[in-house]
């Protein structure tokens, strides 16, 4: 991993790791029992979908493995996924179809 | 189940049951962690980290989208603090699941809470949410205990997957094509997220912000694409509301 030196890593991975601890104790453990605003609710509860799907965009259009050019195999098992995670609502049967499709395709264009 | 008081004592009996009530339910998410975790150790690993480093993000971390994605933006060497905001960002679900636990853990002791909150994953939130909701009789006791049970066969694999990733990682050739298995992984859990339609609105906008603000140095635009996407999700969810109350 260039361009991050091995204190900066283990700085990243420790600050991850105490943020993270923090966001789970946070509400159970300074709230006791209080309820959360159902404004704030209504935020947290997008957030997920919110970050990822702008995170893999781009890896999707402009893959790492390519050098950036766009490439049919990896959209196509790019559609897989997201199509079977979809209508199954299973993230392992999206996995596995979409490295099914991957390498399909990559055996047929490639 | 009346010999039961409520605050938080009941027989050994029924922890024990709750505790291996929990490990039954837990096992079927091996199937998910395993090749989740050896994901995550092949991607670091051939990323460039040592088996410390990758080790130590599924020790102190064990959150596979946060891992997955800090090491996507380590790769595109992006500045460290948008590195750790859009991770966290991507952890403040665990917020919400820990608001949700605060009605039955609020009153236990802080190392019980301490340790709850570390293991807090996706899989142990839903499925100890969904039992305390089907059991409401159950004593602190019993939900710590069930608790513990679920966790018990995902956490520690989770450390083990990832090793084995770790230790197999450097010896897989380019040729199957790895460096497309991060974004398979994101796209799996994207798909069942998209419950209803302010979950597709957030992420429309989170796509489309993101890709328009590429030319940004990198993670600046996924924070501002990400930050209208949690609006977008929650003034749509307000607008099918209010929408569905007018017609009733």
């Amino acid at each position: 991993m260039n361009g991050y030196s091995d204190a900066l890593i283990w700085g990243i991975i420790i600050a991850l790791g105490i943020g993270t601890f923090f966001l789970r104790f946070s509400f159970m453990g300074f709230l006791g029992d209080r309820q959360l605003p159902e404004w704030a609710l209504r935020y947290l509860r997008y957030t997920p979908v919110a970050v990822l799907p702008g995170l893999v965009a781009p890896l999707v259009l402009w893959p790492a493995g390519t050098g950036g050019e766009t490439d049919p195999a990896r959209m196509i098992a790019a559609f897989a996924t997201l199509g079977v995670g979809i209508a199954t609502r299973n993230t392992l049967w999206a996995i596995l179809s979409g490295l099914a499709a991957l390498y399909l395709s990559l055996w047929l264009v490639g | 189940m009346s010999d039961m008081t409520a605050n938080g004592t009941a027989p050994k009996g029924t922890i024990r049951a709750a505790y291996w009530r929990g490990f039954r339910h837990g096992l079927p998410f091996l199937l998910v962690i395993m090749p989740f975790g050896l994901l995550f150790g092949v991607a670091a690993t051939s990323a460039g980290l040592d088996l410390a480093q990758v080790m130590g993000f599924s020790v102190m971390v064990i959150a596979g989208a946060a891992q997955f994605t800090a090491l996507q933006l380590m790769g595109d060497q992006a500045p460290v603090l948008l590195i750790l905001a859009a991770s966290l960002a991507v952890n403040l679900r665990m917020a919400m699941y820990s608001a949700a636990l605060t009605p039955h853990f609020g009153k236990a002791k802080t190392w019980q809470k301490a340790l709850v909150a570390y293991f807090m994953v996706d899989q142990s939130y839903a499925m100890a949410a969904n039992e305390y909701e089907a059991e409401p009789e159950m004593s602190r006791a019993e939900k710590l205990a069930y608790y513990a049970g679920v966790c018990t066969p995902i956490c520690p694999n989770w450390y083990v997957a990832t090793l084995l990733g770790a230790l197999v990682g450097a010896k897989i050739p380019p040729e199957f094509a790895l460096d497309f298995a991060v974004p398979i992984t994101f796209l799996a859990m994207i798909g069942p997220a998209l419950r209803t339609l302010a979950h597709v609105a957030a992420a429309a906008v989170s796509v489309v912000g993101a890709l328009a603000l590429s030319f940004l140095p990198s993670g600046v635009g996924l924070m501002i694409a990400a930050v209208a996407a949690m609006v977008t999700g929650a003034q749509v969810e307000l607008w099918v509301a209010r929408r569905k109350a007018v017609r009733e």
